[in-house]
């Protein structure tokens, strides 16, 4: 996993709530079996028609190329498909901001060093709003202190991350690291266990 | 202190907790099928470790599967590819794989219950939301992504934050016609799409242990849709009748035991849950959706509401026009011409005999596609064994064979752009069953109505 530790880039308002993972990455697109490449079906059918020609689709707006997404609430329901934060990644945005998202897409983005941003609903606003009034609008994530501020009106809030989740995304390390630093007392645990 | 049912079985899993307050979660059996699998086996390569403990997983094909010719190879060159790899996968690290063509293929969350490898008080996961089915013995069930599958693969467990806990009690007796799937959407309905994130749902109350435990599998099957990490009922002798006997259930004195220890799963009176909810099942009516997330549904009388925030409506707006549905019109009397009976919410033998017995001397009606896939090769064996096969053939439905088909449109099973589907699965969202296709979520009886009547009916009216 790649390390995170800050990001000063404008962002890609979808002010929609409840975006799903069947539309991050409709599930004709999880026939691979691989971890790369799902960007160019990122959110495929907002921003294609059928015959493959563009869409209105913000994603289609070349003004709107930051790294970071700010969508409404509830964000990545549905379906644990993880190929929803592949595509995401793929596609190039290292952050996600919103009011909430679902757990087990938060869960998946951590764990591939996408940083999901929960905000009160009004700095969500504001967010849209600022890049609204100027899509070039810079946008900086400081993880270090858990901070998200728009550099414009220097609005800022704090965040709450997992202490564990970002020093994992800090140093760039992932569970599997250090579930298997654990092993002995997972032995153990099996040891003593009982199972019906 | 007072515990509720899941912080029984949570902490009888912790391994250790991490700084912070995140545990290592001990999972005791870990379903795994095709879509979800490759890129975490593919990892476990990579790193160079080994597979745990092989013996705690199962692997089925179940998603990306044909449902007719399951016999021949796959036509479509990726699905073939990604079912090949599960094979090779299996083979390689010895996993237990029911594939194609094996008896106890089927949709995993079907299989689990059917086979007795489900059972009350085990953690189960799967790289699939709905795993939260298996809730209905018990268990703590979830979904995982494929980072942690990976995880489960390599050492077992999983970090996690334990969730909040919520109990939704209802109480009374169901309507005729009134069927789990209904209480299920009722409740969606109620609480929305969101309204479960962050919590575990406890479902408890007379309605609820009145129901089968197939009805009860469809309720917890469906927490997800709520945003909840799962939901879990607690076990009593319908449990543990439905597992006495089952392929991998403890045999004689074993099964003793396990009873023992499975009557200790239950709520103490006087646990606290973060939130609860009440309902009363006279409330309930066959219930369908409108929109485009499974939160959107009303009762069949009534009309489609307003937006939940009158100065918010870009979602619900989309949705309508998605739907191509308007604020205050009945969905009564709605031409449908595509049914879909299928999927791990409702595919299960009781399922298949309630469409069988409301169809049985009716035939479809002259505009409707009727597809239904049984939930598992068990499941389609004894729908045949018990004739349901020559009513649905008499009835020109056509039952097909198993796998998750229509509800996610993986494979060729997909609705056509514009139709509407009256379907049994769990998911309307846009484009869910197929690029511009337009999903409403109802009961088994609901959409066995509507196969043979064209329309949207109110069930209650047929019966």
């Amino acid at each position: 996993m790649e390390k995170f530790t800050k990001i000063n880039t404008t962002v890609v308002p979808l002010p929609m709530e409840d975006i799903d993972t069947d539309q991050i990455i409709p599930a004709r697109f999880l026939k691979a079996t691989t971890r790369e490449g799902f960007g160019d079906n990122l959110f495929r059918d907002w921003r294609y028609n059928q015959d493959n020609t563009p869409k209105d689709f913000i994603l289609n707006n070349k003004i709107y190329n930051g790294k970071i997404l700010v969508a409404g609430k509830n964000f990545g329901c549905g379906s644990s498909r993880e190929h929803a934060a592949w595509a995401l990644y793929d596609y190039g945005f290292r952050v996600v901001v919103s009011s909430f998202f679902a757990d087990i897409f938060k869960g998946n983005a951590l764990n591939n060093g996408l940083l999901p941003i929960t905000v009160p609903s009004d700095f969500l606003n504001d967010l849209f709003l600022s890049s609204e009034q100027d899509p070039n609008s810079d946008v900086l994530v400081d993880l270090e202190v858990q901070k998200i501020t728009i550099l414009d009106s220097r609005k800022f809030v704090e965040f709450d991350i997992d202490p564990y989740k970002k020093m994992c995304l800090i140093n760039g390390y992932d569970d599997i690291d250090y579930l298997i630093s654990k092993k002995g007392k997972i032995e153990a645990f099996e040891k003593n266990q009982v199972i019906f | 202190m007072k515990k509720t049912l899941f912080d029984k079985i949570w902490e009888q899993h912790v391994v250790d907790t991490v700084d912070g307050g995140r545990n290592i979660i001990y999972i005791d059996k870990h379903f795994i099928h095709e879509v979800t699998s490759p890129q975490a086996f593919a990892g476990l390569e990579k790193r160079g470790v080994p597979l745990f403990r092989k013996e705690k997983i199962l692997a089925t094909a179940d998603h990306n599967v044909p449902t007719l010719n399951q016999h021949l190879p796959i036509v479509d060159p990726l699905s073939r590819t990604q079912v090949n790899t599960l094979i090779k996968n299996c083979e390689k690290f010895g996993v237990e794989l029911y594939g194609l063509g094996h008896q106890y293929q089927g949709i995993v969350h079907v299989i689990g219950p059917e086979l007795g490898i489900t059972r009350p008080g085990m953690t189960i996961v799967c790289g699939d939301s709905h795993t939260s089915t298996h809730g209905a013995f018990g268990s703590i069930a979830f979904g995982i992504g494929t980072s942690q599958v990976e995880q489960v693969m390599t050492t077992q467990c999983l970090l996690l934050q334990k969730p909040k806990r919520m109990r939704i009690t209802i109480d009374g007796e169901l309507q005729n016609g009134v069927l789990s799937k209904d209480i299920i959407l009722y409740i969606l309905s109620k609480l929305t799409a969101s309204g479960g994130t962050g919590y575990f749902i406890e479902y408890a109350g007379s309605t609820i242990r009145s129901l089968s435990m197939e009805a009860r599998m469809t309720i917890c099957n469906m927490s997800i849709e709520m945003g909840a990490r799962g939901g879990l009922i607690a076990p009593d002798e319908k449990t543990f009748n439905y597992i006495k006997g089952r392929k991998f259930a403890p045999q004689g004195e074993q099964f003793d035991k396990a009873v023992t220890f499975w009557k200790t799963l239950f709520t103490d009176e006087d646990a606290q849950f973060e939130r609860e909810y009440n309902f009363k099942a006279e409330d309930i009516t066959p219930m369908v959706t409108y929109g485009t997330n499974p939160g959107m549904g009303i009762k069949i009388t009534e009309a489609i509401p307003e937006a939940i925030d009158p100065n918010n409506t870009k979602s619900y707006d989309k949705s309508l026009k998605y739907m191509n549905f308007k604020t205050g019109n009945s969905l009564i009397g709605q031409k449908i011409n595509f049914v879909f009976i299928g999927s791990c919410t409702n595919s299960r033998i009781e399922d298949l005999r309630l469409v069988a017995d409301f169809v049985k001397g009716k035939s479809k009606a002259s505009n409707t596609t009727v597809w239904i896939v049984p939930g598992s090769k068990q499941v389609q064996l004894q729908a045949q064994e018990e004739g349901l096969d020559k009513v649905f053939e008499a009835a020109g439905f056509e039952l097909r064979e198993p796998g998750c088909s229509a509800c996610l449109g993986m494979n060729e099973d997909k609705i056509p752009k514009g139709e509407y589907c009256i379907s049994t699965s769990n998911r309307n969202f846009e484009g869910r069953q197929g690029q511009g296709a337009r999903t409403i979520l109802a009961s088994p009886l609901m959409a066995a109505a509507t196969a043979v009547t064209g329309k949207i009916v109110d069930v209650r009216e047929l019966l």
